[in-house]
């Protein structure tokens, strides 16, 4: 792939963060701006997520097996939106009351989920580097890393359980991670089931990313 | 606690109500970007998408109410542009858009059930029934914001006692319009069609409980819930039913919308509570928009007046 391409996804990655800086510095966020910010990297976040889980199953499907390169990066994009939304909770919306958080994350099922996704998230992000990918080993490596289909769940559970009545916006990330994650049970049982037929795809994924 | 004296003077004669100098813009700013500076108030944002003809409608001979809090009154622009109205949108920011063109004249209002006669009224002559007072109430949403209205309307007192209900007569239900063509929200199944709120007789009778069709001194805008809706500001927002077509009485509770749909999360009474958490989340504190610190909620919404028609209730049971 062409060399710029890569800091080209990275400054787009920024752009979600940069409209939401930029309403809040012209007065475009509304009446209620601390929702608006919390809901906005709440979605990024599930996006990214999931933006992250679609790398697999395309290169696998188009062979396109450069996608690699960018799957990292998206991960921890995911990592940064959560990161905010997290912030945004602890700062604007509960303005560090320590003992009203905590209070909410073992009361209120959709924070404690959300609280889950997010933790999970944590480790994925410290181990991301080639480093760690080397001192882990790639299958334990892999395996770790295999937690992003949790938080992701996670992550759809607490945006379906925090709405009052409309779930069609949370049904749909739903429904792209049943497909994603639905994929990766195919690959796993359809060799199974079918002998050697599609074996290719029960190969070892793990790929060093390059750069 | 709250309830202080009236302001001396009608919002709508002090407040422009474009010119708000909008201080949450300032504060999202500089919280977000940590810039400080005097948000600037854009062209496009002085001109209110919601101003239809009608809902610019000025009011005359509005009386002042001592019932009127002199808190910080939400911007105009907040009010209307920030809306809770399923019929047309799941989304807050789109009923202003959604409802700009929502036909409210010809309105009638069926009044029947348990009533020595039924009658269909036309809203206008409900309107007249009795003198337009301004009530500057807090209004808390289930959700956890609050605002600060100048409604316009009377006591709901006044149209009950007209409607002459029968001894029967226990429970007062409202029912908002139902018609998908002109509000898209209703084209789906978010909720089941039509919007049916109710109070107990007397809580529809106490005088804090308003008939309003009209808020910072002119006729209610579509969105807010033109032409005719109730306000009972020591509830939760979802009590005051929009855009009212009917108003039944009856032996015995309503079946409302929230409380059908989610029974262990709405309940009937919904009385502002900061002791009684909605089952997801705290109704301890609520944010007043344009305020970046939440603040307390307050019981009955500060309303202490109405505690007495509560008394030996287990408002935990009875939420």
């Amino acid at each position: 792939m062409i060399r710029w391409f890569k800091p080209v996804v990275f400054l787009a990655c920024l752009i979600p963060l940069a409209v939401l800086g930029w309403k809040a510095y012209s007065g475009g966020l509304g009446a209620n701006p601390i929702e608006v910010i919390t809901h906005a990297t709440g979605d990024w976040t599930l996006r990214f997520l999931l933006i992250t889980l679609s790398i697999t199953p395309i290169r696998k499907l188009t062979g396109r097996l450069w996608l690699i390169r960018y799957r990292r990066m998206l991960g921890l994009f995911a990592f940064f939106y959560v990161t905010l939304h997290f912030l945004t909770y602890i700062w604007l919306d509960k303005f560090f009351d320590l003992h009203d958080m905590l209070h909410d994350i073992a009361k209120r099922k959709f924070i404690t989920v959300g609280f889950a996704g997010f933790v999970l998230l944590i480790p994925l992000a410290l181990t991301s580097t080639k480093g760690w990918i080397r001192r882990l080993g790639g299958k334990r490596w892999q395996a770790l890393h295999r937690l992003i289909y949790l938080s992701a769940i996670a992550g759809v559970i607490h945006y379906w359980w925090l709405v009052k009545a409309d779930i069609r916006e949370p049904l749909k990330y739903a429904a792209i991670l049943a497909v994603l994650l639905g994929y990766r049970i195919a690959v796993w049982v359809g060799p199974k089931l079918s002998g050697n037929k599609a074996k290719a795809l029960r190969e070892p994924q793990v790929q060093i990313p390059e750069g | 606690m709250l309830i202080k004296k009236p302001a001396d003077i009608l919002s709508s004669e002090i407040t422009p109500k474009n010119l708000y100098l909008n201080r949450r813009k300032f504060l999202a700013g500089a919280a977000a970007v940590g810039a400080v500076g005097i948000a600037s108030l854009s062209v496009g944002k002085l001109v209110s998408p919601s101003t239809t003809a009608q809902a610019d409608a000025k009011i005359d001979g509005i009386k002042k109410s001592s019932f009127s809090t002199n808190e910080t009154i939400t911007p105009y622009k907040d009010v209307t542009n920030y809306n809770n109205y399923y019929e047309f949108s799941t989304d807050k920011y789109e009923p202003a858009g959604l409802a700009k063109n929502f036909k409210t004249r010809p309105w009638t209002v069926t009044i029947d059930g348990e009533v020595d006669k039924k009658q269909v009224l036309d809203v206008d002559t409900i309107i007249k029934m009795a003198a337009p007072e301004e009530r500057i109430y807090r209004h808390r949403c289930v959700e956890g914001w609050s605002i600060v209205v100048p409604w316009v309307g009377f006591s709901l007192s006044e149209l009950i006692n007209k409607a002459k209900p029968t001894s029967k007569a226990k429970f007062v239900e409202f029912t908002t319009i139902e018609d998908p063509k002109q509000m898209p929200g209703q084209r789906g199944h978010v909720l089941d069609w039509p919007y049916v709120e109710g109070l107990r007789m007397d809580e529809a009778m106490h005088p804090l409980a308003l008939l309003c069709f009209g808020m910072y001194g002119e006729a209610l805008p579509n969105q807010d819930g033109a032409p005719l809706r109730v306000v009972v500001p020591w509830k939760y927002g979802f009590k005051s039913g929009k855009a009212i077509v009917r108003i039944r009485f009856t032996g015995s509770q309503p079946q409302t919308t929230w409380a059908e749909m989610a029974p262990r999360e709405y309940g009937f009474y919904a009385n502002v509570n900061p002791n009684v958490d909605h089952p997801r989340w705290s109704q301890a504190k609520e944010r007043r928009l344009g305020e970046f610190l939440k603040r307390p909620t307050l019981m009955f919404n500060g309303y202490d007046q109405v505690a007495s028609l509560y008394a030996g209730m287990d408002l935990k049971k009875n939420f």
